[in-house]
């Protein structure tokens, strides 16, 4: 059986892409396979021209869990990129510092993942994809475990810190308005098997606030995306 | 917290468990004493410390001997057990090798297999550390090979982005994790290395607590037989809350359960 099928998307450079559809229609595939963790049964990815075989260094990622190593610090487990490169720790110690303090934990440096809470441990593993500046960042339903509040807040701390450092992220989600909130596009995903039905431009202008999505262009993306992968029903069914 | 108000809290704890052993000791002495119960059939509490008193000066020598038995064995049994658990997980040439004659070695019993040990290797200490060592050493391999495939995949994803080598994942990320599991296989192993211990001391040795046992039952010492099994006893709880101990130090993020993990 395939998980994906038929699936064309070119992403460029410090562009901002969600993926959004419903479980099953192979996102989070989709995002392996930029990951050059799993390898296509047919058909090839390419990075800066050349074709993606296995994990790069240039490309970061964050999970839907933390995955943090619970027996290192905060600090720590956000140098592990650093150390596992093989990079001097020294370089980058300011950088994750500066990192802690923009995601909200200072002073829980040298605190372990067991202390801190869910939320608290996401922001930890966004900070380890950031401290060694890949150009790209896939982002598996990062925010997932979050509650619906923190989950908003989330996104525009992420989105402060895409226009802050310009890199290139795809994002998965199974949220309709958090996909267009946060997206310059928004590849809409059905299942069976997964394919990318439509790559939807949003025109919302950035920087972009929790407001807009009471305005009546946010509202039209959300009902086309809606209508998109509920078969064109429109609307809910 | 100050010292005196983590007595005073320890003292609360252990209360309860210090009043039963002393009520149940003080029953023992009186049902004893009242019924004639003979000394050799069961004797009293007074009776045991009294006769294990007399025996103060070669005491210590039994226990240090059968405290280097168990502490030999189980270090041989660590020493041997984690790198086999390495080598099977990381190859599986080696893991068809290595588990069936390993599994032979387990399910024989090793009380049955110590005279044969005792001939091969003599009559001394090194025999004993090895007979313990055969006893203790299972679990350790079971538990650290479990734990080093435990390692959570998406991390071993990420850690392949990284291009880091296969040793410093090892050291970084595989052998930490089985940090948890090699311990909790150690506070096994510990307590199987004081049975192998004494199964050796039972079959030959001139001394060691099973020594101990083994000639006063055969001299109808009852009493001294109790003061070797409380000695014994006492070697075997030391030496479990010393790996214990050496856990928490080494493991802090890991806490078994029921530990409250604001206390600290």
């Amino acid at each position: 059986m395939l998980a994906l099928s038929g699936v064309d998307i070119d992403v460029a450079p410090d562009e901002f892409v969600t993926l959004v559809g419903p479980s099953g229609c192979g996102k989070s595939t989709l995002l392996k396979l930029f990951g050059g963790l799993i390898q296509p049964s047919e058909g090839t990815l390419a990075f800066d021209g050349r074709p993606l075989e296995r994990p790069s260094r240039s490309i970061g990622m964050v999970f839907q869990r933390p995955v943090l190593l619970p027996w290192r610090s905060v600090l720590d487990n956000i140098l592990f990129p650093v150390e596992m490169l093989g990079w001097r720790i020294g370089d980058y110690l300011e950088e994750a510092k500066r990192l802690i303090a923009l995601v909200g934990l200072a002073g829980f440096e040298r605190a372990r993942p067991d202390e801190l809470s869910g939320g608290m441990q996401q922001r930890v593993s966004i900070c380890r994809a950031l401290v060694y500046d890949p150009k790209i960042l896939l982002m598996d339903e990062p925010f997932a475990a979050l509650d619906a509040m923190t989950r908003e807040e989330f996104g525009v701390e992420l989105l402060d810190i895409w226009t802050r450092r310009r890199k290139t992220i795809v994002f998965v989600t199974h949220s309709i308005p958090e996909a267009v909130l946060l997206a310059d596009r928004v590849a809409v995903m059905t299942p069976r098997p997964g394919r990318i039905v439509r790559e939807i431009a949003v025109r919302l202008p950035r920087p972009r606030s929790l407001a807009m999505e009471f305005t009546p262009e946010f509202k039209e993306h959300v009902e086309t995306i809606r209508a998109l992968i509920h078969g064109g029903l429109g609307g809910r069914p | 917290m100050s010292v005196l108000a983590r007595m005073r809290a320890a003292m609360r704890e252990y209360a309860g468990a210090a009043l039963i052993l002393v009520g149940l000791l003080v029953a023992w002495q009186l049902v004893c004493d009242l019924a004639g119960v003979p000394v050799w059939l069961l004797p009293t509490p007074l009776r045991i410390v009294a006769e294990t008193w007399k025996l103060r000066a070669v005491l210590p020598e039994h226990v240090l001997a059968t405290l280097w038995a168990v502490l030999g064995g189980f270090f041989l049994a660590l020493a041997s057990g984690v790198p086999l658990a390495v080598a099977v997980v990381y190859s599986r040439l080696l893991r068809r090798v290595l588990y069936p004659p390993l599994l032979m070695l387990q399910s024989v019993p090793k009380v049955a297999i110590a005279p044969l040990l005792l001939i091969w290797v003599g009559y001394g200490l090194s025999s004993r550390m090895i007979v313990a060592a055969t006893v203790a050493f299972f679990p350790i391999l079971i538990n650290t090979a479990t734990g080093l495939e435990a390692a959570d995949a998406e991390l071993l994803d990420l850690t392949r982005s990284f291009d880091a080598g296969r040793l410093k994942v090892f050291w970084k990320v595989r052998l930490p994790w089985a940090l948890p599991y090699l311990f909790s296989s150690l506070k096994v192993a510990i307590t199987l290395a004081v049975i192998g211990a004494v199964v050796a001391e039972f079959v030959g040795a001139d001394k060691g607590l099973g020594y101990l046992i083994l000639t006063s039952a055969g001299n109808m010492q009852t009493a001294l037989m109790f003061g070797a099994l409380v000695l014994l006893s006492l070697l075997g709880m030391v030496s479990f809350y010393a790996v214990v101990s050496v856990e928490k130090l080494l493991c802090p993020w890991y806490l078994p359960a029921g530990e409250e993990k604001g206390a600290r």
